[in-house]
């Protein structure tokens, strides 16, 4: 593409509001400014605040456990991840936003980067964003827009904390000393890439704003740290170094992992848990077309019951050929899992880890391929995926995985799947 | 192109293979890959006219982004059709107009009514001779949440 050299590169970071709390709410209008939180797996810590309890100074990452006072005292409702709810909210915001640009990067469940160059009144553009998403799906977002990934990212930042933006901060509008002031309020640690231990090391060299970074004389930089945060000094100062990844190239590996709900010791109920993990991990490598080489299963105690004896192990199965077949992974899942299991303890969390991964494709085919299994194989595997997803997750499943599920995740509070389930639906009184 | 391949189920050359071969189970897979049939015969003559058979999904829903479904509980919207139980498509990226039926949220909860815009403000009335019209005051928790496109009743 040929760009006229006036032509400011324009990169939108569209970040949704306290995403998890945004679609628990789209349901539940009664919560409209209730103090709410959704917690992890096994109602473990908070993942998302809406504003209100962030008001109330709870962090993030914080334990359910350590709150429950604090809860009871201003009404703080609780809700159990709903990742089928969520991601399915997350696909309809995606979309819509597809439709702004012809550039979208999915960064996460609740946000992306869309390319904007040579787009007038950008402004206006990101609200009309903000108005179609908080019409059409009913999520609200905040928009970040500047010269680069980095700096839209801190765009995005600002819009958040600062209400006068009203939702959307455009860095390539703003003068120079505006935005030097800005940067000079945030604090290095937000800026994205820098991670802990860059902070604090920075803070040695007394640069402990994004304006410091912004100025660090790269050579420095670049020797004490290395390409990566001179390549971000690079950003922040409005020079794109990061293109718009728009295409995410197939996982190269898998993990399906959790903790029991309970603690579980004995040997049938891993089994189910592996087989119900691999079967998991089976669907998602089918998903994107892939085939497995290799299968890793883990096991361990609860390194948080110190008084407890203790185990931890992982061993990986190599497959005599790479497939995508629920029964043979599972098959090497649990021979891995006989080999890992020492009776007497209480395990708290296994999982596997499916790599080696391959488009299906590109399995190079031998003449004396078994074709007419493998056929079969594929077949009915397609019809396994088929039928749960019309019919609903877990219609049919293989038979060691379970009915019962004892050691299932703890799940409290979870709201229903309002918009993937027929009998989970959303009520309107008449 | 049409092709046809059928190997007769003994061919001469695939008994001479059985014979030659070191490995029995390998000349029998081979001899399945030989065997795969080739699709042949003559072209039917609707090819050419072949259409999408009609799909429900595509019709009851517009938008996929903007689509919802709720189900219905009640029946002060008999009078519009509207029954206990039924699944209702609402599209939230519909306008709101005069006449509208919408899933509207009072007081924190969602109700199906009809919308009214009168030069007196808007009006929530029910389907039903039993239920009063709701006059929307400004001071109240009123949203329009969607607008109801179309209703499924199941006879």
């Amino acid at each position: 593409m040929i760009q006229k050299p006036e032509t400011k590169r324009a990169i939108a970071l569209v970040d949704c509001n306290n995403f998890y709390v945004s679609c628990e709410r789209l349901f539940r209008p009664d919560l409209e400014s209730r103090p709410i939180v959704v917690l992890s797996n096994n109602d473990g810590c908070v993942v998302s605040r809406s504003q209100e309890v962030k008001d109330l100074g709870v962090l993030m990452a914080a334990p359910w456990f350590q709150l429950k006072g604090m809860a009871k005292k201003h009404g703080i409702i609780a809700f159990s991840s709903n990742y089928t709810l969520y991601a399915d909210i997350s696909n309809r915001v995606m979309q819509l936003l597809s439709q702004f640009s012809p550039e979208q990067e999915i960064y996460s469940i609740d946000e992306c980067f869309l390319g904007l160059t040579g787009m007038n009144e950008l402004t206006r553009y990101a609200q009309h964003m903000r108005s179609t998403l908080r019409q059409c799906v009913g999520i609200p977002v905040c928009i970040g827009i500047a010269a680069s990934k980095t700096l839209a990212k801190l765009a995005n930042h600002v819009a958040k904390k600062q209400p006068d933006f009203n939702g959307v901060c455009n860095f390539n509008e703003l003068p120079e000393d505006r935005l030097d002031t800005l940067l000079d309020n945030i604090s290095a640690g937000e800026i994205w890439g820098v991670g802990r231990r860059t902070t604090l090391r920075l803070q040695e060299m007394r640069i402990t704003t994004a304006l410091a970074l912004k100025r660090a004389p790269t050579k420095r930089i670049r020797a004490e740290f290395g390409v990566v945060l001179e390549r971000t000094v690079a950003e922040l100062n409005g020079t794109a170094c990061l293109e718009l990844d728009e295409i995410t190239p197939p996982r190269s590996q898998i993990i399906c992992s959790r903790s029991f709900g309970v603690s579980v010791a004995n040997l049938p109920e891993l089994e189910q848990a592996v087989i119900a993990y691999t079967s998991r991990a089976a669907e998602k490598l089918r998903s994107q077309h892939s085939i497995a080489s290799c299968i890793q299963v883990s096991l361990r105690t609860n390194p948080h019951k110190p008084q407890e004896p203790q185990y931890q192990s992982a061993i990986t199965v190599p497959l005599s050929a790479a497939t995508a077949d629920t029964r043979l992974l599972c098959r090497a899942a649990l021979s891995g899992l006989r080999h890992l299991y020492r009776s007497g303890y209480a395990y708290q969390k296994t999982g596997v880890m499916l790599s080696g991964i391959i488009a299906a494709a590109e399995l190079p085919r031998t003449l004396f391929d078994d074709v007419t299994a493998q056929e079969k194989s594929s077949a009915l595997m397609a019809t396994l995926d088929q039928i749960n997803r019309r019919m609903g997750n877990g219609t049919v499943q293989l038979l060691g995985e379970g009915i019962s599920k004892n050691w299932a995740m703890k799940r409290g509070n979870m709201s229903r799947r309002y918009t993937t389930e027929l009998n989970e639906l959303a009520v309107a009184n008449a | 192109m049409q092709l046809s391949l059928n190997l007769p189920r003994r061919s001469s050359a695939s008994v001479l293979l059985s014979m030659t071969h070191p490995n029995k189970e390998l000349f029998y897979r081979q001899r399945a890959l030989l065997r795969r049939a080739v699709p042949a015969g003559f072209p039917s003559p609707a090819d050419d006219y072949v259409g999408q058979r009609i799909s429900l999904d595509e019709h009851l829903i517009g938008r996929r982004e903007s689509t919802f479904f709720m189900r219905v509980a009640g029946d002060s919207m008999r009078g519009l059709g509207i029954f206990d139980g039924d699944l209702l498509v609402v599209d939230k990226a519909l306008p709101a107009t005069h006449g509208c039926v919408v899933i509207a949220v009072v007081d924190g909860e969602f109700t199906v009514k009809q919308l009214l815009c009168t030069h007196e403000g808007q009006i929530l009335r029910a389907a039903h001779p039993d239920y009063p019209d709701m006059h929307i005051q400004p001071e109240q928790d009123f949203t329009i949440w969607g607008v109801v496109s179309w209703n499924v009743h199941k006879h």
